[in-house]
């Protein structure tokens, strides 16, 4: 069958894959920059033909927890938003985590604090991969830079949340989100039929049936005790995470002298950086975290053992270069580039900046 | 002498319905909670639907409900049982979905999320215990606490120019065009205990019909909360709560 390539929109390609994942819902509330997501489902009614359930929230805080209750139902469901939308969510993202729900977020991010801007921003790392809502728990982070990433992640983001039970959250920006590109969609699959979720589901809340115990979806444990067990267990499963599911790009790594470390639209920016930097002989790599969450610190440790010094060129005051240097441990200088409130910097900028380094 | 030499099968009038549990309730004696979960149980018995029905259990005293009636349960975040509601029922339309809130959770914290999916006409049923006070967290104001009342957060009694009014919520609900039955009823006494049973009936099945969102408000006691007696909290309910909150349907289409 030929490939089905299309030019589109990060926030309509999210859409897309949401359709052809075979995704049961979405849920949302419309914000800058990313409404195309609900748009598109909208215009493309799946309901009509895979019954997908699409539906307009009265905000941000319902939509959050209409996510909880579709995949405390064993459902493929999603929601999508940008940072002040995000920052409703985070009681309900709390409790998804700690019910160990597979749910499928998304965060288009833009300037903050506050109402801020509607331009592109990364400072919502610390809210995703520090936590953001209350308690110990951990998102996986996914960190798209292409149109066909975001397509892409939705089906990683969805396979690792059901196979860890535990929310998966793409971590975009209005850039990745607005951008068009070129993007080949992904084959369709089929939904799952409700014997094959109740085998894949066993402790959702389907309705209880006469051959297992009642299934509660909570979070509630008032007993000191026993919420630690809970919350040990927790930190075990993301332990196994942290050990299986790391994943990057690392450009030119072997060799550099001199490395970058960026994700999604700054590592874009980055690559051009890079390939400035190497036209004049300059030898610098780039590695791009994919998974924010669990972090490369092995790999961007391996990598500074061989390096003079690191450039983390964030859209934000610096909040990824505390994990950086953690990865480091010193061992090498790590400075900050950053541009913030919805400015993004050209090349130039960050190039002088790395020049600024390897002169001191 | 055993039991069962006494109390022979063809004189059995009453019996505990086989989905509630047999864990000890935490809710207070005198409390409406454990009456109003028994007819809940009782209903989905006798429509069958043992297998079919998910309840929401709210943040407040019924939290723990799903310890009390043997189906599935989501727990929803304080005030977002309408939410939760309106997802499972989307995503499962064949299963009977039903929320448990309290005066807090449904009509202070959660009014938005009560309202919006009333007024899409979601087909899940409300059921809403309205004791006018806040139990869980130990008797403090609810927003539907009358005037005058002593509370832990209104020690000289509710009043206007401090608290505002209480928020009477059936009529906001029956004038919504999502809704297709909103009722008021009590179970203070055995009459008013079939009856409220009846609404709950009725809500189900209004559920499974498609016909909208149901609610069905249980003026209820908390005595605890009240520090009453049980029967003095029903003659006080009786005097007090049901002039401001009577009983009836407000809206059965």
């Amino acid at each position: 069958m030929e490939s089905d390539i299309r030019l589109m929109k990060g926030n309509e390609a999210l859409a897309h894959a949401m359709i052809r994942y075979g995704a049961d819902g979405y849920f949302g509330y419309p914000i800058t920059p990313q409404s195309e997501v609900l748009e598109t489902l909208e215009a493309e009614m799946p309901w009509e033909t895979t019954g997908m359930v699409v539906l307009q929230a009265e905000s941000e805080v319902a939509a959050i927890n209409m996510v909880y209750a579709g995949a405390g139902s064993g459902k493929a469901v999603c929601t999508s938003s940008s940072s002040p939308g995000m920052s409703l969510m985070q009681e309900g993202v709390s409790y998804i985590a700690a019910a160990e729900l597979p749910a499928l977020l998304i965060n288009c991010m833009r300037g903050g604090p506050g109402l801020g801007t509607i331009q592109p921003s990364q400072a919502d790392y610390f809210q995703t991969t520090k936590g953001g809502g209350h308690g110990d728990y951990r998102l996986i982070a996914l960190a798209p830079s292409s149109v066909q990433e975001m397509c892409d992640f939705v089906a990683l983001g969805w396979d690792l949340a059901f196979k860890y039970r535990n929310p998966a959250i793409i971590l975009a920006d209005g850039i990745v989100g607005q951008m068009m590109e070129k993007v080949v969609l992904p084959e369709p699959r089929r939904r799952r039929t409700q014997e094959e979720l109740i085998k894949q589901c066993p402790w959702a809340a389907t309705g209880k049936t006469k051959d297992r115990n009642r299934n509660v979806i909570t979070s509630l444990e008032l007993d000191a005790h026993a919420m630690e067990i809970i919350n040990n267990n927790l930190q075990e499963k993301y332990k196994t995470i942290e050990d299986n599911e790391v994943c990057y790009e690392a450009l030119n790594c072997d060799d550099c002298e001199y490395l970058l470390v960026a994700f999604g639209s700054m590592a874009r920016i980055c690559e051009k950086v890079m390939e400035l930097a190497r036209k004049q002989g300059l030898k610098v790599g780039l590695l791009r975290p994919i998974t924010l969450w669990p972090f490369p610190s092995k790999a961007i440790g391996e990598i500074a053992k061989h390096t003079k010094g690191i450039l983390v060129p964030e859209l934000s005051a610096g909040q990824m270069i505390e994990d950086v240097k953690l990865a480091v441990n010193c061992s090498v200088e790590v400075r900050h580039f950053g541009r913030l409130g919805g400015v993004v910097p050209n090349p130039d900028e960050v190039l002088d900046a790395l020049y600024n380094m390897m002169n001191k | 002498m055993k039991p069962e030499d006494i109390i022979k099968q063809g004189e059995c009038v009453y019996k505990k319905p086989t989905l509630l549990t047999d864990v000890n309730m935490h809710y207070c004696p005198g409390c409406s909670h454990g009456v109003v979960h028994k007819l809940i149980a009782e209903v989905i018995e006798e429509m069958g639907m043992e297998d079919k029905a998910i309840g929401v259990s709210p943040v407040g005293c019924a939290v723990f409900a799903y310890n009390y009636i043997d189906i599935d349960w989501v727990q929803a975040a304080h005030g977002r049982a309408p939410s939760v509601a309106t997802a499972l029922k989307r995503l499962n339309p064949d299963n009977l979905i039903f929320t448990y809130q309290g005066d807090g959770d449904l009509a202070a914290i959660g009014t938005c999320e009560t309202i919006h999916a009333a007024n899409r006409g979601e087909n899940i049923a409300i059921i809403f215990i309205n004791n006018a006070i806040y139990g869980m967290t130990g008797g403090q104001m609810a927003p539907t606490t009358l005037l005058g009342m002593k509370t832990a957060t209104t020690p000289y009694g509710r009043r206007v120019d401090l608290n505002g009014h209480p928020l009477v919520m059936a009529p906001i609900m029956a004038q919504l065009d999502g809704t297709c039955y909103v009722t008021r009823q009590s179970v203070h006494t055995p009459v008013a205990v079939r009856k409220a049973k009846a609404a709950i009936r009725k809500a189900f099945e209004n559920s499974m019909a498609g016909k909208g969102t149901s609610m069905v408000e249980i003026v209820s006691t908390c005595n605890s909360g009240w520090k009453l007696t049980p029967s003095q909290s029903n003659e006080w309910m009786v005097e007090n709560m049901f002039k401001k909150y009577p009983l009836g349907d407000l809206k059965n289409e």
